[in-house]
């Protein structure tokens, strides 16, 4: 074989080597939203969020499972699911993208980094590509925890709000993710 | 060999695809049963009880209202002029137990009662095919003694005897995001009935069902079927029967408030008095019009499970 194409091949090879790869995933991460308006304050909680990060490649996938958003009240929810995310047609929440500020060797030591996580967002059936900001945390245990807020517009979404209660409900709202990631 | 190490680059960027669905790697998620929800927009279809329940911990204040018969003509502003209330406070105990008390106009009567969901129709997790529900329930009339309408002259005035119950199954199904529909076979007691003719237990089958005509907006229909033989002559209608009770409205949600706007041939907005009390007649115009409004309080917030 010829120098060149053994290099070819070692290349070719290099992908497969790595798939020893540092997988990080979650079955049980918390997504929060929060609209404020004068007149009303929404909160809703997710804490059955899944994600799945691969560190080597910066892909990541989350879904969430719409109905598993809890409100105060029941009706809200009850609203949330019926009339705004159509829950029943559009049972998830996903995204699907790539992280990018951290590499798979940095995770091994403890620190903070800042990241960016890029890719599409679906929700209520409606994909946009976003860029959002996030953290990525390694503790001193060596745990994983990654953070982002970001904002989402429910019209972006085709979510429509009806004039009723347009003063209830605020044009932007307010995501926070939390998640706490075990080695898979 | 270039060839052969581009099928090698070929293979690794298959490789490197296979990954792509990275949420696969989590295997299947396990969700717990999912019921169904929001069946009807309202625990009542218009007079009588939906399938669905008041949530736990949510208080729900409900304002009713019927006005005179439309046949009442010009002189009484065709029923506008008259009108039957009642106040009533439902309250969810658990997600599937809910108590209710309420006070009408029609009798000056007081009525509560328990509903409890048997079965609950799933969307996933489980395979349960409807939502079941049995009501309990009980009307007292405060009317003066010589006012009560099933009193012969000089009935002894015990406390008893103003009493009636009901006891219902609830049973039904949501079809699709749309269409929903119950049956409610049901009995109604009354401790004192008018006369001999008259059944002191009266067995009867409701038949509800609701059709969403947009998010926010629904037709609700619902009748309630007395078998023959069970009720004695009605004072003060002319061909002296009772009828079925059969009412038709429209549901109009906004954020908290659910209004119920509807044409019904009753008067009385409890069992015993819908079921076994109704003298309208759809035919002859005697149509009332009506509405409930429902407004809803989170008073206590249920502990969520810890995980």
């Amino acid at each position: 074989m010829k120098p060149t194409n053994l290099f070819i091949l070692a290349l070719a090879l290099a992908p497969l080597a790595l798939s020893a790869q540092e997988r990080f995933a979650t079955r049980n991460g918390h997504i929060a939203f929060h609209s404020s308006t004068p007149i009303e304050n929404i909160d809703a909680d997710n804490r059955k969020v899944t994600c799945v990060w691969d560190a080597t490649t910066g892909a990541m996938e989350f879904a969430a499972l719409i109905k598993a958003f809890e409100f105060e009240k029941a009706l809200m929810q009850e609203h949330f699911n019926e009339n705004y995310m159509e829950s029943n047609t559009y049972p998830k929440a996903t995204f699907k993208g790539k992280l990018s500020g951290v590499t798979a060797d940095e995770l091994h030591a403890a620190g903070t980094y800042v990241v960016t996580v890029a890719g599409d967002l679906t929700i209520h059936g409606v994909t946009k590509a976003v860029s959002l900001p996030g953290k990525v945390v390694v503790d001193a245990a060596g745990v994983v925890k990654a953070t982002s807020e970001f904002i989402v517009k429910p019209e972006d979404y085709d979510i429509k709000i009806p004039g009723m209660v347009r003063k209830q409900i605020a044009e932007t709202i307010k995501v926070t993710v939390d998640l706490s990631l075990d080695r898979m | 060999m270039i060839r052969s190490s581009f099928f090698f680059l070929a293979l690794c960027a298959s490789q490197l695809h296979a990954q792509d669905d990275l949420l696969g790697l989590l295997g299947e998620e396990e969700t717990g049963p999912e019921y169904t929800t929001a069946s009807f927009k309202a625990t009542r279809v218009v007079n009588g009880l939906s399938l669905e329940n008041t949530a736990h911990g949510v208080l729900d204040f409900r304002i009713s209202h019927r006005f005179g018969y439309l046949s009442a003509g010009r002189e009484q502003f065709w029923g506008l002029d008259q009108a039957f209330i009642r106040l009533g406070l439902d309250y969810g105990i658990t997600d599937r137990l809910m108590v209710g008390l309420g006070r009408s106009s029609f009798q000056k009567t007081v009525d509560g009662f328990a509903k409890y969901k048997i079965l609950r129709q799933c969307d996933a997790g489980c395979s349960m095919p409807i939502t079941l529900s049995f009501a309990a329930g009980s009307s007292i009339t405060t009317l003066p003694a010589n006012q009560v309408p099933w009193y012969a002259e000089g009935e002894t005035d015990y406390f008893t005897n103003r009493m009636g119950y009901y006891f219902q199954v609830i049973a039904g199904r949501k079809f699709n995001e749309s269409f929903s529909l119950q049956l409610m076979p049901g009995v109604v007691h009354r401790n004192l009935v008018a006369s001999t003719q008259e059944r002191n237990d009266v067995i009867n089958l409701g038949g509800a069902g609701r059709y969403k005509l947009s998010k926010r907006l629904a037709v609700n229909a619902e009748y309630y079927y007395v078998f023959p033989d069970q009720l004695g002559p009605a004072p003060g209608v002319a061909d002296g029967k009772y009828r079925n009770s059969l009412s038709m409205g429209l549901d109009i949600e906004t954020g908290g408030h659910v209004f119920q706007l509807h044409c019904t041939n009753s008067f009385a907005m409890y069992e015993r008095g819908f079921i076994t009390e109704t003298t309208g007649d759809w035919a002859n115009g005697d149509i009332s019009f009506g509405f409930n409004i429902s407004r809803v309080f989170t008073v206590h917030t249920p502990k969520k499970p810890v995980e």
